[in-house]
């Protein structure tokens, strides 16, 4: 079968440090945390009191009113984000064949706010259920895809994918392949997330999941530094237009980069600790490789997942020096989550698209916060620290990993 | 206009995104102010939740225009 090669040719982001693609990058570019106490609600009863929200955001000014009331909050972060992605693909709607442009989205969890609000006004009532008739198609994760269709009119393959914190990898990986396979020539993809709520932060605080560095929320967020203590809980959206290259070259459009691989695992070992050897994240990179057809010697940078966790940073870069050896050593590596928080659902397509950046400015973002050296980590290995590196980047390699053992990674590639 | 006309003018300008104009007694929710299915079922549980009363499936189903709403609540709302 002759595979057809995928470029992004639109880009759009929402994030805890910048409105748009172009913000979310000089945010990243300049070392900018993006977290802070908590607004959404009162969470001074919370062990965790701070997030990385979305900020200065005016729902109406994107959506109609009408419809806004609609959508849970992550949907709308899902429209934001596609309609920067959409205008800046400068696909003509008109021209297109509609019935071969999908949308494959990605979130860890759909409408968690919705989904909290309706049980506790149930659970607070006599009893009597009076259940808002949008609730449900508000709360599920497919609804963003839903109403992503129905703006843009793409008729072809249309979901949600839903794997925790890869899903917005797995969301990218299987519109590449769809289009690779023929089946469309463009999709509307990545992933948005809303869970700063109290059933979300208090969830995750039980899990023991989350930093409680309370007293300085903007350092909370380091991974690989001695002293992590757990993810910070981020909150937004990136969308990536993911179009057939002959398709893209035919209608003159701007090519950010070329998608050339990607790699689906799972650790098949614990619900939410990672494997401790990180055997699922070393096997995905490798299918990753060969997907793209490419050799560990080819990657310049890989966006890791690199939450701050205790454990799962160290699982991670033992699988990245499983899989590139010596290599391992020359390529940069940085966590992009110490400057957004961990935007869940989001993660892989806001990472994919701080990939696109770096490939295309020649820069890679750093790893912010880094304060205490901690020994399990090889000090060969060059992490990225505190400053953003000038270097040519022609292949970056990006990895997710989520609750379930899920594990995703792509490779992009410099468009010349 | 009544009380309960001022009342339910207001939801429907709020649930519907309608202006107030729009809103006269022979309007059709879906017809004429644009609703749906799920914002038909929605207006009847702001009905019930702002005059407390609980309008029974067979009743809420025969109110389809704002008038039809308004004599419903002044008749049954106590």
């Amino acid at each position: 079968m002759n595979l057809k090669r995928v470029v992004v040719t639109g880009i759009g982001a929402l994030t805890p440090i910048g409105n748009t693609a172009e913000e979310f990058w000089n945010g990243l570019s300049n070392g900018v945390s993006g977290a802070a106490p908590i607004t959404k609600f009162d969470a001074s009863l919370f062990k965790t009191q701070f997030a990385c929200e979305v900020k200065n955001l005016d729902v109406e000014q994107y959506i109609d009113r009408k419809e806004a009331r609609k959508m849970d909050p992550f949907t709308q972060y899902a429209m934001i984000s596609v309609e920067e992605a959409m205008t800046d693909s400068g696909l003509d709607l008109e021209k297109i064949d509609k019935s071969r442009a999908g949308v494959i989205w990605g979130s860890g969890i759909g409408g968690l706010k919705t989904f909290q609000d309706e049980v506790t006004a149930f659970s607070s009532g006599d009893g009597t259920p009076r259940f808002n008739p949008f609730f449900i198609p508000k709360m599920i994760a497919d609804i963003s895809a839903g109403f992503l269709s129905i703006k843009y009119g793409f008729r072809g393959p249309n979901f949600v994918t839903v794997s925790a914190c890869a899903s917005g990898t797995n969301a990218l990986i299987d519109a590449f392949t769809y289009i690779r396979m023929g089946k469309a020539d463009i999709f509307i993809s990545g992933g948005s997330e809303a869970a700063v709520t109290e059933a979300g932060v208090g969830g995750f605080n039980a899990m023991k999941a989350l930093s409680q560095r309370n007293e300085s929320p903007e350092t909370a967020s380091r991974p690989f530094d001695k002293d992590r203590d757990g993810f910070v809980l981020g909150e937004g959206a990136g969308a990536l237009i993911l179009e057939e290259y002959e398709h893209a070259k035919a209608r003159g459009a701007k090519i950010y980069a070329e998608l050339v691989g990607g790699g689906m695992t799972a650790d098949a070992h614990h619900i939410t600790a990672p494997h401790p050897e990180g055997l699922g994240a070393s096997s995905v990179m490798k299918i990753a490789l060969e997907d793209a057809n490419l050799k560990p010697e080819d990657i310049d940078y890989i966006n890791v997942h690199g939450t701050s966790t205790p454990l799962g940073d160290v699982g991670e870069t033992k699988a990245i020096q499983q899989v590139f050896g010596e290599h391992a050593y020359k390529l940069n590596i940085s966590s992009t989550k110490s400057m957004t928080g961990h935007l869940l659902g989001a993660a892989g397509a806001i990472e994919a698209i701080a990939c696109i950046f770096a490939m295309n400015k020649g820069i890679v973002p750093p790893t912010i916060n880094h304060f205490t050296d901690d020994e399990v980590f090889d000090p060969r290995l060059n992490l990225t620290f505190n400053k953003a590196q000038k270097r040519e980047i022609n292949y970056a390699l990006s990895n997710t990993f989520g609750f379930g053992g899920h594990n995703c990674s792509v490779i992009f590639k410099k468009h010349n | 206009m009544s009380n309960i006309a001022e009342k339910v003018t207001a939801i429907i300008v709020d649930k519907l995104g309608v202006e107030e104009s729009e809103v006269t007694l022979e309007a059709s929710f879906t017809n004429d102010l644009g609703a749906d299915s799920l914002d038909t079922v929605e207006l009847i549980m702001e009905f019930e939740k702002e005059f407390n009363i609980s309008i029974p499936d067979d009743q809420a189903e025969q109110i389809g225009t704002v008038g039809q709403a308004v004599t419903y609540l002044e008749a049954n709302v106590k």
